[in-house]
């Protein structure tokens, strides 16, 4: 149990998906103008993160790695198929946004109407697919998997809304024209990026 | 074409040089800024990462434009998606295959092409739309705008990082009996921040017109 507790601790704050592996960072920048729009995607990000890595884990030990298909025949032992792990991993990740799209059309039509074009983009955030490859180099279990895929998504939703509260408030300072926009947001990230890197020190 | 001097089209020349400083993918576009900040703590990662990159973006747009007329418009993302997760499989091997060392300190961030936006940004807003030759040539111009950023990016931070560029001591340290004091800020994340934000600040300052509206 306290691994797991550790696991997600370092999930969320120390190894922070967007401030120490820079993950996601396209829909960071672009999204983080308003908080409740930021809030959403976090929860979205979150969600298909929480399906697809555990999902990820069990596709690439059941079928993927060198001799998982022996138990279709023991000939299968010494067959290899990790190098279509990419092409499996973005297909999963696909399919599951498409899923949840779906769903939040149906039951959270003002949610899905303010991520537009961003929901789509999911299954293009790096964060996603990046958890799963950091999954695959870790050896991580499927119940590892689950928390660092949960542990993750907060981790990441924490600071996209942390970032666009800091934006709108942004919105009443003198900012240099040509840092205006990208430029201060960098900044911001970097000062947020030294805030949580007093998380390392923490340990359970 | 043969009013143009040189072996170029305008098209495609300007498809080759755009990206570079008017259009900067990173800079100006916002795309796949993740991995322009992973791997920028030494140069050497970032030239090969810079590699790979210009090399899929290329292919891939090569590959999407000339079959872009049969591209069903509702999974065009999931045909992108396969031949662009494709190469960089192919990527992937290569790298293992020639240059392990540098590809284990990738670590994921190879297999991350796949979602860098340049790739797919390119090809669905560009060679979807335009003949092969040219999206090839824009291919390469968006990858090499991108490994402008990257190299310029990964050469500060190892010099005034760990006082070295390409593995090779510069700046001796006062460790090693030198002179300089390396400054740690530069190999951690908030560092990469900083730098990518005055880079934008240099660049915008140096070209106005690409100021963002208040």
């Amino acid at each position: 149990m306290e691994q797991y507790l550790s696991l997600l601790t370092k999930a969320i704050f120390v190894e922070n998906m967007a401030l120490s592996f820079f993950l996601g960072m396209c829909s960071f920048m672009a999204v983080s103008k308003k908080v409740d729009t930021a809030i959403g995607l976090g929860v979205a990000v979150t969600f298909v993160l929480a399906i697809t890595t555990p999902l990820n884990q069990a596709i690439a030990s059941l079928l993927l790695k060198e001799g998982a298909l022996a138990w279709v025949h023991p000939s299968f032992a010494t067959v290899d198929l990790s190098f279509l792990n990419f092409l499996i991993f973005i297909g999963t990740i696909a399919a599951a946004t498409q899923i949840v799209e779906m769903a939040l059309d149906r039951y959270m039509p003002a949610l899905y109407n303010a991520l537009g074009v961003f929901l789509p983009l999911i299954a293009v955030n790096c964060a996603i697919l990046g958890a799963s490859l950091f999954m695959i180099e870790r050896d991580q279990t499927f119940t590892e998997s689950i928390i660092f895929g949960t542990g993750s998504g907060i981790g990441w939703g924490l600071a996209i809304a942390a970032m666009a509260a800091i934006r709108e408030k942004m919105r009443y300072s003198h900012v240099p024209p040509a840092l205006r926009g990208l430029g201060i947001s960098f900044y911001l990230t970097g000062l947020m990026a030294i805030g949580f890197m007093a998380f390392a020190g923490i340990q359970l | 074409m043969s009013a143009q001097p040189g072996i170029l089209s305008k098209q495609q020349r300007e498809a080759l040089i755009d990206p570079l400083v008017n259009n900067n993918p990173i800079a100006l576009q916002i795309l796949g800024i993740c991995s322009a900040l992973a791997v920028t703590t030494k140069m050497e990662t970032a030239l090969v990462m810079s590699l790979g990159l210009t090399v899929v973006t290329g292919f891939s747009n090569l590959a999407i434009s000339l079959i872009r007329n049969y591209i069903p418009a509702s999974i065009r993302i999931v045909v992108q998606l396969t031949v662009i997760a494709s190469l960089v499989i192919v990527t992937d091997q290569i790298l293992k295959a020639f240059v392990f060392d540098v590809s284990k300190q990738l670590s994921v961030f190879v297999g991350l092409i796949i979602t860098n936006c340049i790739v797919m940004g390119r090809a669905e807003a560009y060679a979807m739309a335009n003949p092969p030759a040219a999206s090839f040539l824009d291919g390469i111009g968006n990858g090499l705008g991108y490994s402008l950023v990257l190299i310029s990016v990964s050469f500060i931070r190892e010099l005034l990082g760990s006082g070295k560029l390409l593995g090779v001591s510069v700046l001796k340290l006062t460790t090693e009996g030198g002179w300089y004091t390396s400054n740690g800020l530069m190999l951690l994340a908030p560092g990469a921040f900083f730098l990518i934000g005055s880079i934008i600040w240099a660049l915008r300052t140096w070209k106005p017109e690409q100021v963002e509206a208040e």
